[in-house]
């Protein structure tokens, strides 16, 4: 494998292509992984601003901003583009931009594979944002696509169902990629039960990916067939079922929740050793948390459906399965305690995001378990309260976890540090204002808000204009942070190739920037 | 402009409210313990919950504050060199397993509870349309639907210039009430006829999935009388949040009165539907019946919403053959949000509304539609 790199190199120029092309053509794994971590921060924007709109709606109770149908396009794009356009490109940049560098490889397996799997996605995305703009306006029924519902929807229908196969197929290439990398590219030494865990988890995300992206493909050609084909797999009237597509959808979902949250763990199991100057506690039983969360993530998905009228028996089965993914998670969060614990730790910018991650996580796990409960789901169920919930886990959870990454690993990207006071800034402003946006949203949905409402009773009002400020602010505050990862890029102070006093790995044995080959010749893993 | 205004003028308002905050029993934080003996069970099982989560909490976020704040190479904190032990990754794997087995007894008693509707003493059947609720009696016959109230229909619009909070009961408020006994077991069958709703009543303790095709089923024994709100909890469409539901509970002799009552409305309505009915009549009446059932897709001014909900106003079906017409608002329109209003609505109440459409809006066809037409088509 080794020669044949060698060989290889022989035969063309160390650089990238120079101007546009070189975005365009590259089959090399950091320029596409700075291609998908900015795609990610644009997306990230775009559905912040539709966040926007719908807590200006919420701000008071009556109709002020927004028609309700539109104000449905926006919680439902709004989620497919932070999920599917933000957090998951995201991972696959810091994937691409780090697997190889964390296990000594040159490159990715599949280097033409992953250029088109990036590829795609602005395509997808332009189309679903266009739907927007077409008679009838975008989806408007919830990232779920519930039908009947969604079969409701105007001309855009097939764009949406089309967009989301394209996502679909990026994601499973990216998936593959990630696994033959990891299976074939690792240097000498580097046994699995060496790898980072941001490997690990990698690795497996990206089964989880494979096993369930095509499950999505198939519901959401079914709703296709039924809305043009006369097909009715989801029609009652024509002896379909809808709450199939419930089952279906979430096979995928919950899984799928799991994808957005592994690769976060793996991040955070990086940083917090770094900057406690300690070993990871538990690396093993880590990995077999990990694993074990992966498999239970197939067996509940009925929980995100206790109120459509299953038997006890499955109610119950759902509801203990679900539980039960507290211990592994447990595992995880007493694992980074025990980390910090009796460490020496500074506090530069990644270590916060990474401590506030823990925290702000395990608050999202809590409600989260509270919500397993089915005979008490079935109050909190589609209210505010599992908003807070969901948002806790994925803004303080994954997309803490991408900017702390983002810290953490820029000065190595790019050669240069990053500014410490506007990064701290960044983050306190951030981490109060989430906390202002997401915790009373926890009341609403107790004192029996639903979610997905444009307007609201009065009763409601204090605590959605605190949210709404919270939003405001949270919202601002992540200008700043596109500003810093600009001024990053453009130069500032020199970072070393260890950058940080603890870090440890072959990330770090290479110059900062790293070459543009990574790893030529293999190094020796003990 | 006017938007800021009133925004800042909220803000203000905000800081009062703050200022003001403990004082305020309005703030709803937590979970209410409803009326029925099921709701008071969901709410301890909640707290126990909330409290052990709690518990763990002030240990685990105890201990990281604690490194936080002594682990530090400030303070000169010198690193200690473990990093596994068997032993304690079985201990917190086996405690918190123990933890969540003491919760989910309790949870599956409560449950086991909830999910047996037998032995009810009545039934309601409720059905989901967009955007109202259906009410069944199945055992006195009585049948009604149960809309947004005009107070509210009026004020959440776009353009509503008044205080909304002057609003009696704003969004939570309907035309007809769900009337039920107290001290009754009574038994809701519940379902759909367009898209998924779901019936949600907080006091009750419950909401359940109103769903195309399929009959659920849920109780509850009402203890108390009193007023009890609650809205549709899943997404159904542009006015999932403009289908409230009000429950008013009484005393069973009360409730018997209330049922008497109703059969003999309904006796004088039949009689109403038989005669004829002068066009003038039937604008008036179909205005109303136009603002309760139409004019959330096609709006109060007849002009729809480009692209999403055709206009009624100069429509072709409108001012074309009545039979078109007719027909479109009885059975709907298949793979639209247009329903079947055949079931929804009364001969006359469809008589109404249509001859009201055709002669609104700058529709002036001039036809009146008798009830006895609707009649014949059925």
């Amino acid at each position: 494998m080794s020669t044949a790199t060698a060989t290889h190199d022989e035969h063309h120029d160390h650089g990238p292509a120079p101007g546009l092309m070189r975005w365009i053509t590259t089959t090399n794994h950091k320029d596409i992984g700075t291609l998908y971590l900015l795609f990610a921060l644009l997306m990230f924007l775009i559905g912040g601003a539709m966040a926007m709109i719908i807590r200006a709606e919420l701000f008071m109770p009556g109709l002020q901003v927004v028609d309700p149908m539109f104000f449905n396009q926006m919680t439902t794009v709004h989620a497919l583009v932070m999920i599917f356009g933000g957090v998951m490109p995201a991972f696959t940049g810091l994937a691409n931009w780090l697997i190889p560098i964390m296990i000594g490889g040159p490159d990715m397996a599949l280097p033409r594979m992953n250029n088109w799997s990036f590829w795609i996605l602005p395509f997808a995305f332009t189309m679903l944002l266009s739907t927007l703009f077409m008679s009838g306006g975008g989806p408007a029924a919830g990232w779920t696509i519930y039908p009947p519902l969604s079969l409701q929807m105007g001309d855009g229908f097939p764009f949406m169902i089309f967009s989301i196969h394209m996502m679909g197929v990026s994601s499973v290439m990216g998936a593959i990629n990630v696994i033959v990398t990891i299976m074939n590219m690792r240097a000498p030494g580097m046994t699995l039960m060496k790898m980072p865990l941001f490997v690990w988890t990698w690795l497996i995300t990206a089964y989880l990916l494979i096993a369930t992206i095509p499950v999505l493909a198939g519901a959401v050609t079914m709703l296709l067939t039924d809305k043009f084909f006369g097909t009715s797999f989801f029609n009652a009237a024509g002896g379909g079922d809808p709450v199939m597509y419930q089952h279906i959808f979430w096979f995928f979902g919950h899984p799928e929740v799991y994808i957005l949250i592994l690769p976060a763990f793996g991040v955070v199991s990086q940083i917090i050793p770094t900057f406690a100057r300690k070993p990871l506690f538990g690396y093993s039983s880590m990995v077999y948390a990990t694993a074990s969360i992966a498999f239970l993530s197939f067996i509940v998905w009925a929980h995100h459906m206790f109120t459509v009228g299953m038997p006890v028996a499955g109610e119950l089965f759902f509801m203990y399965a679900t539980m039960l993914i507290a211990v592994p998670t447990g595992v995880k969060v007493f694992n980074w305690v025990s980390t910090m614990w009796k460490g020496s730790m500074t506090f530069e910018t990644p270590m916060l995001f990474a401590i506030a991650f823990v925290v702000l996580f395990t608050i999202g796990g809590f409600s989260g378990l509270m919500l397993a409960i089915s005979p008490v789901d079935f109050q909190y169920h589609d209210t505010y309260f599992v908003v807070a919930h969901f948002h806790y886990v994925l803004v303080t959870g994954a997309i803490y976890s991408i900017m702390a990454a983002t810290y953490y690993w820029l000065p190595k990207w790019t050669g240069n540090m990053y500014d410490e006071r506007l990064g701290k800034i960044h983050f306190w402003v951030s981490t109060i204002s989430v906390n202002v946006l997401f915790f009373p949203q926890h009341f609403l949905g107790l004192a029996g808000m639903p979610r997905r409402i444009p307007d609201y009773a009065p009763q409601f009002t204090e605590f959605n204009m605190i949210s709404s400020i919270g939003g405001f602010v949270f919202g601002l505050s992540q200008l700043l942070f596109a500003y810093i990862v600009i001024k990053t890029i453009r130069g500032g102070e020199k970072a070393t190739d260890k950058v940080w006093e603890g870090a440890e790995g072959l990330e770090w044995t290479l110059s900062s920037p790293p070459p543009y080959h990574s790893f030529t010749t293999a190094p020796e893993v003990k | 402009m006017k938007m800021m205004k009133r925004w800042l003028t909220s803000l203000g308002g905000v800081g009062l409210a703050l200022a003001a905050a403990s004082a305020s029993a309005e703030w709803g934080l937590n979970m209410r313990q409803g009326v029925t003996p099921i709701s008071q069970e969901v709410y301890s099982l909640h707290m126990t919950i909330l409290w052990v989560c709690v518990a763990i909490g002030v240990v685990v976020f105890g201990a990281i504050f604690w490194s936080v704040m002594h682990h530090r190479k400030d303070k000169g904190a010198v690193p200690a060199k473990f990093h596994e032990s068997t032993t304690v990754e079985i201990v917190w794997t086996v405690v918190p397993f123990l933890i969540l087995i003491s919760m989910a007894i309790p949870a599956t008693k409560v449950l086991i509870a909830m999910e047996n509707s037998s032995d009810s003493e009545m039934t309601v059947k409720v059905t989901g349309y967009q955007w109202k609720w259906q009410y069944e009696y199945q055992d006195s016959g009585i049948k009604f639907f149960s809309t947004l109230a005009k107070s509210t229909q009026d004020a959440r619009n776009l353009d509503y210039q008044g205080d909304i909070n002057e609003v009696e009961h704003y969004l939570l408020d309907v035309d007809n009430r769900l009337v039920l006994p107290t001290n009754t077991r009574i038994r809701f069958v519940i379902t759909s006829n367009d898209v998924i709703h779901s019936w949600w009543v907080p006091d009750f303790g419950w909401k359940k999935d109103a769903i195309p095709g399929f009959i659920n089923d849920a109780w509850a024994l009402i203890e108390k009388p009193g007023v009890y709100r609650g809205q549709c909890a899943e997404l159904c469409g542009r006015d999932h949040g403009y289908m409230p539901i009000v429950v008013e509970a009484m005393e069973p002799e009360k409730y018997q009165a209330w049922v008497k009552a109703q059969k003999a409305g309904l006796s004088a309505a039949d009689a109403e539907a038989g005669k004829s009915w002068t066009k003038a009549e039937l604008i008036t009446k179909g205005e109303n019946v136009y603002n309760a059932n139409c004019a959330a897709c096609h709006q109060a001014n007849g002009k729809g919403l480009p692209g999403v909900f055709p206009a009624i106003a100069g429509s072709a079906i409108a001012t074309g053959p009545k039979a078109g017409h007719i027909d479109i608002a009885m059975n709907g329109k298949a793979g639209t949000a247009m329903s079947a209003f055949k079931d929804q609505l009364s001969d006359l109440d469809m008589a109404a509304v249509l001859t009201y459409q055709r002669n609104a809006f700058g529709n002036d066809t001039g036809d009146a539609i008798q009830p006895s037409e609707i009649k014949a088509v059925r």
